[in-house]
């Protein structure tokens, strides 16, 4: 199994501008994280907000730059800050972000959405790009008459699933999932969880599926790293990990997901009394 | 159902092609607003008008019949069927001039709002996506403009340019530019963080494809109310200045210039005045309900599925 993607002690860091009474000041956003994802596996990123989640998010998916640390790609390494960003490695990398009602642009219609990533990326005729879209929005579980539609004609979950269309139509290696159903209804959540599930056995996909709700994690990840301002407190295979947590951070954080079995709820009500 | 039905014949007869698609979409949710269409028709009718003054001219413009100075219209007493609107002080018929007129308005119009449009919206895109010293300098700038009275600043811009008519259109250009720079500037401030664009940045969209294509496309709908306004407002500053003597010059048939000189005789003969500013009311009606249409027909979120 290849490695698909690595980081290794990466760092990032924002200057604070400094206003008239106090001096700048430098916010250790993400505090030296090494990882490593294999192709076809998930990565899941858990933490609270602001732990740097999507910061690391961002970096590995090419838009900021990492103030230092090596990030790999392929085995290659990538600095976009120093070397810009070719077109080739543009397109091996993908994201989807969290919130579906923003993230699409509500003046192209679902067609030109999927196409726009072939007309910068490739010089395929319209035809081709046509089909291309038409295929992917049947992938995704959408119709071919979805494709001359706008944006807000369409629910959470459904744009959540154009937003995964756009993400595949350049056949990435790599898919950073930004909380990619925590916007969504329950139900909805495990339809595109599946999805994601089916997708990534169908292209063979390597995701990094960053999130806060634990029992999405348990169901999608292989490995898990839990970050904790900045830091990368635990790092480990899923099982391992939610069975056996090291760090207290790790363990509160367990404790916090709410249980609804008999025993746990006559412990908490014997606590209250108490 | 019905958009089904709707979408794929239009998807099966491609020889039309996607740009006369487009347009006839547009013109579909163009048509649901009443007055949009109500002002289009007249505004057509201005511009046909203009267009064809010649031909619906009773008389020429600048033709003096000097048997018959300030000649009420025809349905009043001592009206002449000649002069269906009377005549001006110095015996010109004024529905020729007015006709007359309906060019040199809408073209100052035009003219002044495309020179603001499309320099206000390369310097507040410019400014509102790179920031930095970028946005300070040019701002500043746009602060300064705005910090003078207009009509002072363009009186002072025609003084050094010379006057005259395109000397006036384009200090009232750069009068009203700063507008559309800051309303540009602050949407596309407010709309560069969507993660929409953040998309269209991991897709590999160039800058210019992000400030032209993603971006401004979505700012459009206040720069069009602001178009609307500024057209307005374009021909109310050249006539203006027209009544100081730095824009058109008298005996051309502008409206502004017609109001202007026409004042000494209000009370004697308000026709005089009436219908110039009559036909700038109008005009700038017409074109305001139309920029309305324009804004809902070109949002999306407006638009019924």
């Amino acid at each position: 199994m290849s490695v698909v993607v690595e980081g290794k002690n990466i760092k990032r860091d924002y200057h604070v501008g400094g206003g008239l009474m106090r001096g700048a000041r430098t916010v250790h956003a993400v505090k030296g994280v090494s990882f490593s994802v294999e192709q076809g596996k998930t990565l899941a990123i858990v933490g609270e907000s602001g732990c740097g989640k999507s910061t690391l998010a961002r970096i590995i998916t090419l838009i900021d730059p990492a103030t230092s640390g090596d990030l790999l790609i392929d085995g290659h390494k990538v600095d976009i800050a120093k070397d810009g960003l070719s077109k080739e490695m543009r397109r091996k990398v993908q994201i989807v972000f969290q919130n579906p009602y923003g993230s699409l642009n509500p003046r192209q219609k679902i067609g030109d959405i999927l196409g726009e990533p072939l007309i910068i990326n490739t010089d395929k005729p319209a035809e081709e790009r046509r089909e291309l879209a038409h295929a992917m929005l049947k992938k995704v579980g959408l119709g071919p008459e979805h494709y001359n539609r706008y944006p807000h004609m369409f629910s959470g979950g459904q744009r959540q699933r154009i937003a995964i269309a756009r993400a595949l139509m350049l056949n990435p290696r790599l898919l950073v999932l930004d909380e990619p159903v925590s916007a969504l209804d329950l139900s909805v959540q495990a339809q595109v969880l599946n999805l994601l599930a089916d997708l990534q056995d169908e292209f063979e996909l390597t995701y990094v599926f960053i999130s806060h709700d634990l029992s999405v994690v348990r169901y999608i990840a292989d490995d898990v790293m839990v970050m904790y301002f900045g830091e990368a407190v635990e790092y480990g295979p899923r099982d391992e990990v939610f069975s056996n947590p090291q760090h207290s951070y790790t363990k509160t954080l367990f404790a916090a997901t709410p249980r609804a079995d008999v025993a746990s709820i006559k412990a908490r009500l014997a606590k209250k009394a108490a | 159902m019905t958009d089904q039905s709707a979408g794929l014949p239009a998807a099966a007869t491609v020889p039309t092609g996607p740009r006369q698609r487009a347009l006839s979409e547009f013109w579909h949710y163009f048509s649901m607003n009443t007055g949009a269409v109500i002002g289009l028709v007249v505004f057509t009718l201005l511009v046909l008008t203009a267009i064809f003054a010649p031909l619906i001219a009773p008389h020429m413009p600048d033709e003096q019949f000097r048997d018959s100075l300030l000649t009420p219209p025809m349905w009043q007493e001592g009206g002449k069927s000649m002069f269906i609107l009377g005549t001006d002080a110095v015996g010109r018929d004024m529905l020729s001039r007015l006709i007359y007129g309906a060019r040199y308005s809408l073209f100052i119009g035009l003219v002044v709002v495309v020179f603001a449009l499309v320099s206000g919206i390369i310097l507040g895109v410019l400014a509102g996506y790179f920031r930095g010293w970028v946005d300070t300098l040019i701002m500043r700038v746009m602060d300064i403009i705005l910090a003078f009275p207009s009509l002072l600043l363009a009186l002072v811009l025609v003084a050094i340019l010379g006057p005259g008519l395109f000397n006036a259109m384009l200090a009232i250009a750069l009068v009203l530019q700063p507008h559309f720079a800051r309303l540009t500037r602050a949407a596309v401030m407010a709309e560069k963080n969507r993660e929409y664009v953040v998309s269209a940045k991991v897709a590999g969209a160039s800058h210019l494809r992000l400030m032209l294509v993603t971006i401004l496309p979505n700012c459009v709908a206040p720069l069009i109310v602001q178009a609307t306004l500024s057209f307005s407002n374009a021909i109310l500053e050249a006539a203006a200045l027209g009544f100081l003597g730095m824009g058109a010059q008298p005996p051309t048939p502008e409206w502004g210039t017609m109001l202007a000189t026409a004042r000494e005789f209000i009370l004697r003969a308000p026709w005089v005045v009436t219908f110039p500013g009559l036909a700038i009311l109008i005009t700038v009606l017409a074109i305001n309900l139309i920029g309305d249409g324009l804004r809902d027909a070109l949002d999306p979120k407006l638009k019924r599925s």
